[in-house]
Parts: C-alpha cells; sequence; structure tokens
C-alpha cells in the first residue's frame, strides 16, 4: 500500500533518522535536487548506511537517483542496490531508452551482487514535456517499472507555464499519466502539494489526484502525509459496499445466477475488482465491515 | 592497507550528525572527541569510529570528530566519507 509517499533529503541525517515516524506509507530518500554536486559522495554513502543499518520499519523505501544525463547515477547505483531498496526513481525520465539505460545497469549489479534478477523495481520520475508524451512507453520499457511518478514542478518551467495551486497546467499531464500506467498494467502516482502551509490545499489537490485515478500522492513536507493518508484510504462506506459486492456474488454464484445486481445495478468484473482492491486496502488499514451491515 | 593522503572532512554541526575531519599521521590512529554525550557514549562512538576505520584498511591517521548526537549508521557514513575523500578517490 502506497497511499503517501514522503520526500527526504539525502544528506540530512536529522530528517532521515525519523524517517519511519513521519506517518508516510513510503519515504523516498533523494540524492538528486536536494544534493549539492559536492556532497553527492557524502549523501549516498548516508543513504545506505541509513538503509542498511538502521532501516526505516514499515515504510517502503525508495531512492531518488541522479538523473542519467550526470556523472552520477552510476555511482548512486553502486552504493545503493546493494543494501536493497525497494524501488528506485530515476528522474527527468523523457523515453523508454532512457529506463532500459538504467535497467541494464543493475542487472549488472545484480549479477555481480549475486541477486534475484528483477528485484529492483522502478519508479521512473516523468517531469517533462517528452516523457509525459512518452508515458505509455516509458511504463511498459522494462518488467522493474513498477509505477511511473508525475514531478510537476520541473514539468511546468519545460512547459514554459507558472505552477499554480489549481494545477490547471498540469491537467493534461495528470490525465495521461493516469491513461498511460493504465493501459500499462503499473501503479501511478501525483506530485507533490508544495505548499507546505496550506492545510486545506493539500485536501483539495489530493482528492481532484485521487479522483483521476491516481494510486497516491507525494509530498515534501510531514505535514501534507495525514492528508493524503486519509483521500486515498476507503471510506467505511466504500468497505461496507466492497463487502456488500462481494456478498452479492457469492448469493449469486451460489444460486446459479449469470448476472447480479446490488442496489438496482448490474455488478460487472471491475466492480468485483474494485471490491477486492477496496477489501485488501481495508484489512491492510485494520479496517472491517460495520457492525450495522 | 589504505593511505590517508590528505586532509579532508565529511559531515556538519547539524543536530543528529557529526563533523569528521581526517588527515595524515605518521603515529597510529588518533582520535580526538567533541560530543554533547561524550559521558554516556564517549566508548561507543570511538568504538564505532574505529571500527569503520579498520574495515577500511585505515592504519595511520588523525581523526578530529565533533558529534551532534549522530546515531551510529550516520557516525560510519561520515567517516566513511572523510576516508574516501582523504584518500583522494
Amino acid at each position: 500500500m502506497r497511499r503517501s509517499m514522503l520526500f527526504l533529503p539525502g544528506n540530512t541525517p536529522n530528517i532521515i533518522v525519523n524517517g519511519e515516524i513521519l506517518g508516510a506509507d513510503a519515504v523516498i530518500l533523494d540524492l538528486e535536487d536536494a544534493v549539492a554536486p559536492t556532497e553527492k559522495d557524502s549523501a549516498r554513502i548516508l543513504v545506505r548506511n541509513a538503509i542498511g543499518r538502521m532501516g526505516f520499519g514499515k515504510c517502503e523505501v525508495i531512492v531518488r537517483i541522479n538523473s542519467i544525463d550526470t556523472p552520477f547515477w552510476k555511482k548512486d547505483l553502486d552504493e545503493i542496490i546493494p543494501v536493497r531498496p525497494s524501488l528506485i526513481m530515476p528522474p527527468k525520465t523523457g523515453c523508454a531508452e532512457d529506463v532500459r539505460a538504467v535497467d541494464a545497469y543493475i542487472t549488472e549489479l545484480e549479477a555481480k551482487l549475486g541477486m534475484e534478477k528483477n528485484s529492483v523495481r522502478l519508479i521512473p520520475l516523468i517531469e517533462t514535456a517528452l516523457g509525459v508524451e512518452n508515458a505509455f512507453e516509458i511504463a511498459r520499457a522494462s518488467g522493474r517499472v513498477a509505477a511511473i511518478f508525475l514531478g510537476g514542478e520541473d514539468l511546468t518551467a519545460d512547459l514554459h507555464c507558472k505552477r499554480t495551486k489549481e494545477g490547471n497546467e498540469i491537467n493534461y499531464a495528470r490525465c495521461r499519466m493516469v491513461c498511460a500506467a493504465r493501459a500499462a498494467g503499473v501503479e501511478v502516482y501525483d506530485t507533490p502539494f508544495t505548499d507546505v502551509n496550506d492545510d486545506e490545499g493539500i485536501y483539495v489537490d489530493a482528492q481532484y489526484a485521487k479522483s483521476l485515478g491516481f494510486t497516491g500522492k507525494s509530498a515534501i513536507s510531514p505535514r501534507h502525509v495525514q492528508a493524503i493518508n486519509e483521500v486515498f484510504s476507503p471510506t467505511q462506506a466504500d468497505v461496507d459496499y466492497a463487502y456488500e459486492v462481494m456478498e452479492a456474488i457469492r448469493i449469486g454464484k451460489e444460486q446459479g445466477k449469470g448476472a447480479v445486481a446490488l442496489r438496482g445495478k448490474m455488478i460487472d468484473a471491475p466492480i468485483v475488482a474494485r471490491a477486492q482492491q477496496t477489501i485488501a486496502m481495508a484489512e491492510e488499514l485494520g479496517m472491517g465491515r460495520s457492525e450495522a451491515q | 592497507m589504505s593511505e590517508i593522503v590528505k586532509r579532508a572532512a565529511a559531515g556538519t554541526l547539524e543536530s543528529s550528525d557529526v563533523y569528521v575531519e581526517l588527515e595524515p599521521s605518521d603515529a597510529g590512529i588518533e582520535i580526538e572527541l567533541d560530543s554533547v554525550v561524550a559521558q554516556q557514549f564517549g566508548d561507543d562512538i570511538r568504538r564505532v569510529v574505529g571500527g569503520v576505520l579498520a574495515e577500511q584498511g585505515v592504519e595511520r591517521a588523525k581523526l578530529r570528530v565533533v558529534d551532534r548526537g549522530a546515531l551510529d549508521c550516520v557516525i560510519r557514513a561520515r567517516v566513511e566519507t572523510a576516508i574516501v575523500r582523504a584518500k583522494g578517490e
């Protein structure tokens, strides 16, 4: 379950050591924008030690490496792959070939380290106009791709427009990314809401992302984590409905019915799939069916 | 054995971090420690620092370690970084 992903600067011990208690489902340890070029060595060694020796409890660990047009990305992977992060986030992914370059190098490292092939997954960060247009090809460029991730800040710079709270300027990219990810059968995550002092704005932005089909959303501040978790968690009504759907399907099967209806609406395969997803998530969150049901 | 060829530093004086300065020495390992928790954890910090030096094959170096309440993994990382830099790699 990845509702929220929190960016943590890779060379800042007092933030990293608290990573697992900030409430996010995943932390993104950043070796890229949050780290000065002169401290890249220091950050990757710190992140490697933090993952390998401290751990992040139940938090999934993602590492954002430097982009493949820099001299840093292979050194990042040399240092980080041995401690087996769940996911590697290559930034500025513009096309399928960018994914394949990272994939090939990780394959080399996995073989050298005696690791199971394809044990490290990828979550390419798409933050250019080219990347958005190639989102589907990026999403299916490698079996390692578990999800794609929208970066709104760099994207708006590339689009020559201003990033706003309303986000109209990234609406096309959001919709295209969701469609590309779903078509490729991978998850999709939304860009952070960057006004860390706007506690209402984060709810609105997260609700909009959820309504478009995003799996979850990232944050650059721990202040936004709770709002994101709330928005991307099923409500009690969602959970109760999901159980009703599964119950109706069970009864329908027992009665040998080809088609099943609930509250006057036909239950088809996508509704059943959504109900199963909701129940799986509810179980992970410790939510059960309402007692009144 | 790894040779320390130049003076180098890593880390910061921020909370939860440690600043490590490393320089060549003709003697063995000399560690000067300044820590807010030196009384309680001074020996542990020295052990972690010494352990990293041994793992990296450093037998001669002079270190100044200014600790601001860093966890072991942070101390290890900063000492490693200082060694990499001091070896001129």
